[in-house]
């Protein structure tokens, strides 16, 4: 029952759709619902990588440490998002620190199971990969973005 | 109706002369960033304006500066101006204060055609000071509130410190039927909202794009990414509008110092319906 349930909650998540019935199986094995209250952390910069999250309410804000200017946040991730690929690439290392912000719910996939499975079915591991590139593709372009601090005003850039 | 009727200046060849006026109240927004109220005196009673047009406001001895009505169009007798502090002229309204006589041409230009976004969804996208012309829009829009379905405003802003109109986009937030998301480029501990570029919010909207007419203003580069995004969700380019701020002087289609092509930006625009001036978002300021 309580697998039914994470099913139909994961097939929701704009990050699997369109995932197929055999690929969603083998993710729920590695899956839990999580809750995460306003204030509490989910990652901790330089920890193990052992997990990523599929945000389904709430708010997660990615911060880093700037030494004399304090803890910087750098961005957030909501509802429809994908929290952290560190889990999928060596040396599985956390690079930030993630806490969240608003009531978090979302579900925690068990990065080590999933390395294990994408290793002994690679068409899921190919799914996986595929999957996860788009979103570093996408959140690389919006850091792009961010860098060229938009909102500055310049000639030739009014207002 | 044409965009052009739709949105026609209300007394162009009025803006002409320069006005006497008297600056009631200074409020300072954000550290560059400050609202004039004035006190429009005997021309209260003839000064009408759109959402979206601007006033040239004159510093005796500095010189003038195209600047946006930031107030509601409904109110008379009183007007704001948002303005962000860069060079000479923005410097010396800086410096008025309460009781300190300013000059005034106005109002000029095309404003935002809110009639074309009656019975539709709207989609407000505003970067930095970009949300001062488009606060009139969203008092017109408000006050006439059945008249619309949804209202989206996303709002980017460098910094929590760079926001503006705090209190009034916590009020907005609050009416049915209104959505308001403000994102910062960065914030410290304290802040809890959005971090990321303004066309991130886009995520975490419904947008029936069918149904939903765009309003975006800001610098030229973040209009661009919004009308990308835009496009992505599926919004046609003629339902999209944007206000083209670029350098000016005389205001009223006689220097032609803001033509590109056969488009005079001061009163034409500023608000262009995109595929006017698509040509344009690429190329450099004259
Ligand atoms: C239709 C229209 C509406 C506008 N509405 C508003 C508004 O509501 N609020 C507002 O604050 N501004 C608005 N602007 C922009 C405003 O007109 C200019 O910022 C202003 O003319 C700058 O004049 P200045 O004398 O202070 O700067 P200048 O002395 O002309 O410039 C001094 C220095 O600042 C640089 N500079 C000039 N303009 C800008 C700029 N915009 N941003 C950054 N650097 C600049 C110059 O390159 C120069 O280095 C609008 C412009 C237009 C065309
Ligand atoms: S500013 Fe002179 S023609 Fe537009």
């Amino acid at each position: 029952m309580q697998t039914e349930n994470l099913t139909d909650i994961l097939r929701q998540h704009p990050f699997l759709a369109g995932l197929s019935e055999d690929h969603m199986q083998v993710l729920v094995g590695c899956a839990s619902n999580v809750r995460f209250a306003e204030g509490a952390p989910l990652i901790h910069e330089g920890e193990i990588a052992n997990k990523f999250y599929l945000v389904r309410a709430g708010r997660i804000a990615l911060e880093t440490d700037v030494n004399a200017r304090g803890k910087i946040r750098i961005q957030t991730v909501g509802p429809g998002d994908v929290l952290g690929w560190s889990w999928l690439i060596s040396p599985f290392r956390w690079h930030f620190n993630a806490l969240a912000v608003a009531d978090v719910r979302a579900v925690a996939l068990d990065g080590e199971c999933l390395r294990k499975k994408c290793e002994d079915d690679h068409d899921f591991g190919y799914e996986m990969l595929s999957r996860f590139s788009r979103v570093m593709e996408r959140r690389l372009e919006a850091t792009r973005v961010q860098l060229l601090d938009l909102y500055t005003t310049s000639p030739g850039a009014r207002v | 109706m044409t965009h052009e009727t739709m949105n026609a200046p209300a007394a162009p060849r009025e803006g002409v002369r320069l006005h006497p006026v008297t600056v009631k109240k200074v409020i300072w927004e954000t550290d560059d960033t400050f609202t004039l109220q004035i006190d429009l005196g005997a021309l209260g009673n003839t000064f009408n304006f759109l959402p979206g047009q601007f006033n040239m406001l004159y510093v005796f001895g500095l010189g003038e500066a195209a600047i946006s009505i930031s107030s509601d169009a409904s109110q008379t007798g009183t007007l704001a101006h948002t303005i962000h502090r860069v060079g000479t002229v923005t410097s010396g309204l800086a410096q008025v204060k309460r009781g300190d006589v300013i000059g005034l041409r106005g109002p000029f230009g095309a404003g935002w055609p809110i009639t074309a976004a009656r019975g539709k969804d709207v989609c407000i996208v505003a970067g930095g000071i970009g949300l001062a012309p488009l606060r009139p829009v969203m008092y017109a829009m408000l006050r006439e509130r059945t008249a619309f379905e949804r209202i989206i405003l996303l709002y980017g802003a460098r910094s929590p410190l760079d926001i503006l109109y705090r209190v009034e986009l916590e009020e907005w937030a609050k009416e049915h039927n209104v959505e308001v998301l403000v994102t910062v480029d960065r914030g410290d501990s304290s802040w809890k909202g959005y971090i990321g570029v303004v066309t991130t919010l886009f995520s975490y909207i419904k947008l029936d794009a069918r149904a939903t007419v765009g309003y975006v203003c800001g610098p030229e580069t973040m209009m661009k990414y919004t009308i990308d995004e835009m496009g992505r969700r599926g919004l046609a380019e003629d339902q999209i509008y944007l206000s083209m701020e670029r350098n000016m002087k005389c205001a009223v289609g006689f220097c032609g110092h803001c033509q590109y092509g056969p488009e005079f930006i001061c009163k034409d625009g500023p608000v262009f319906a995109l595929p006017r001036i698509r040509h344009l978002l690429d190329r450099k300021e004259l």
